[in-house]
């Protein structure tokens, strides 16, 4: 394996995607990725000198909608979704800065 | 000696625009619904729902870039800034990073050393988080998603500002131009117009740059003057005692007037943006922005330029009735339909401005016609009504836009030009007040204003106060 990711690393990516990982889901983890990047390296065995980056895979365009209201209200259903309810509203963690 | 530092100051000003629906969803954007009524899969972050911009954020952005001295990108995109916190329902919000749709522009300001130019590194669209609100009761928060995908626009300035005058100019500069295009009303205490301060400070002379700190939180021009003040000072401390101006953001508290760092989110300043790719490119031809550009108003510079040429009225005047678009128009307009410019100007900066502050609205808010306004004029000029009964009329008119000859028909408030009734009223009044009489005649001039007031009175209001007084003059 060409990439060997660091535990600094894993850790790092861990607070990022707000994952608890324990010690053997840890080097499972830096495995996986080393493979990952691995795979992806092959790309840069390609000379893409002067090929603007590409930022979606469709040949499409200007995609618009109108400014015109078309919802109405559906707070029930979207409601059904929420772990917790309470006053119309979706209950989370206490959360403040 | 002691040193000499200076303030370097940059600004992220965020705009809520004034489209009819969200950016990338057809909910409604108005103020003030029931939580989450005003949502729907798209807005919520529902996996399988495709987000489709509203063309309306795009001319609103453009328009703003154009009138800001900006270079539209021909071809940009949106990009995913990837962060979790419950007000983001996504766990992205969908903004610009690589290719913003406008770009180096700049705006003149008028600083204590003259004129001077703010560079504005960039404008990008972006969409606005759901609100949070904490519950004491239950330990818990509780989000409403209706304000999550308003459209937003983020105008970055370049580091150009030294002083809290200059943001302020700066910013009331932004506001005006954002107000003229009707893209937003920009009302800091509502949050339609939010503004970060990024502030460092240098010795005096200093080619680097010091290291800069975020405000958040400043939601009045007075609270971001001082904030702006109470960094420097904060700064300048810290240096004047040997340590270092830490990068952070900081929230400025206006009660207690000083601020204090945020709890970095677990430094997660590492957003991994990527290219969205829910949302297509977007191809900015000729057309398009010469579109944009037709529609462009007359901004204020140019109308106070205009002004001064078209209108008899003075520079204060004109100062003034520019400040606000809606204002202007009504100006025009009322002048437009045959009333005397400085009268209609008179209406204006005086009952107009009387009410707006006594009600505390805006002028945006002004609600009659000019129409009206004209006929009130109108009924003055023609002796129809006096001064007061026509403040009487204004007032209402302010109020509901009623048509003032109407109103004055109705009510009975035409002023009386029957001088016969005129006479006999005087003289009863005149019968009646007989140590006023004596008085005026042993010399007391005031003596007089009495008895104008008492056939004023006696005549409801409807005479002709310069009438009355030569009627009294000629029989006392």
């Amino acid at each position: 394996m060409a990439n060997i990711i660091s535990d600094e690393t894993i850790e790092y990516v861990g607070i990022l995607a707000k994952l608890e990982l324990s010690g053997e889901e840890k080097e499972q983890a830096k495995k996986d990725m080393g493979r990952m990047l691995d795979y992806i390296d092959k790309l840069g065995e390609l000379d893409t000198k002067g090929v603007e980056p590409m930022s979606h895979v469709f040949p499409v365009k200007n995609v618009f909608r109108e400014d015109v209201v078309t919802n109405g209200d559906i707070r029930e259903d979207i409601l059904k979704n929420a772990p917790g309810k309470k006053d119309g509203m979706f209950v989370v963690p206490r959360t403040f800065e | 000696m002691a040193k000499q530092y200076e303030t370097v100051i940059g600004l992220e000003v965020h705009v809520e625009l004034a489209t009819r629906t969200k950016i990338f969803c057809g909910c409604s954007t108005a103020f003030g619904g029931e939580p989450n009524t005003h949502t729907c899969p798209v807005c919520t972050g529902m996996p399988g729902s495709l987000p489709v911009l509203n063309r309306q954020v795009l001319e609103y952005a453009v328009a703003v870039g154009l009138a800001t001295n900006c270079t539209i990108s021909r071809y940009c995109k949106f990009d995913r800034k990837n962060y979790f916190y419950p007000d983001n329902p996504q766990n992205y919000q969908i903004s610009q990073l690589y290719l913003p749709i406008c770009q180096k522009g700049r705006v003149e300001i008028d600083s204590e050393d003259g004129k001077k130019f703010v560079g504005i590194h960039e404008i990008h669209m972006e969409e606005d988080a759901g609100k949070l609100i904490h519950d004491e009761w239950d330990d818990c928060s509780l989000v409403d998603f209706n304000r999550s995908g308003v459209p937003l626009i983020e105008i970055v300035s370049e580091p150009d500002m030294r002083s809290a005058n200059e943001v302020i100019a700066y910013l009331e500069k932004l506001r005006m131009i954002i107000q003229y295009l009707g893209a937003s009303d920009c009302k800091l205490q509502e949050g339609s117009m939010r503004a970060d301060v990024n502030l460092s400070i240098r010795e005096v002379g200093a080619k680097e740059f010091g290291t800069r700190t975020e405000m958040k939180n400043l939601n009045s021009f007075r609270a971001i003057a001082r904030a702006i003040e109470g960094e420097r000072e904060r700064q300048i401390d810290l240096l004047e005692e040997g340590k270092k101006v830490v990068q952070e953001t900081r929230r400025w508290d206006d009660n207690r007037g000083e601020s204090y760092a945020m709890r970095s989110k677990e430094d997660a300043q590492d957003y991994r943006y990527f290219p969205d790719p829910d949302l297509v490119p977007i191809v900015l031809d000729d057309a398009f922005l010469e579109a944009v550009r037709e529609k462009q108003p007359e901004f204020r510079e140019d109308k106070m330029r205009r002004y001064k040429e078209e209108f008899d009225i003075p520079d204060y005047d004109i100062e003034i009735i520019t400040e606000s678009k809606h204002m202007a128009d009504l100006f025009e307009a009322t002048v437009a339909l045959g009333s005397q410019p400085k009268k209609v100007s008179n209406w204006l900066m005086g009952e107009t401005l009387r009410l707006l502050k006594e009600k505390s609205m805006d002028p945006e808010e002004v609600g009659f016609s000019p129409e009206n306004l004209a006929k009130l004029i109108l009924l003055v000029d023609a002796k129809a009504i006096n001064g007061s009964v026509a403040k009487e009329v204004f007032e209402v008119m302010f109020a509901q836009d009623i048509d003032p000859e109407k109103y004055v028909e109705e009510h009975g408030l035409k002023t009386v030009n029957d001088e016969g009734a005129l006479r006999r009223t005087v003289e009863e009044v005149i019968a009646k007040n007989p140590q006023s009489v004596e008085d005026y005649r042993n010399g007391k001039e005031k003596a007089i204003g009495f008895l104008v007031g008492q056939t004023m009175k006696a005549m409801k209001g409807k005479a002709d106060p310069g009438m009355v007084n030569k009627l009294l003059k000629e029989l006392l």
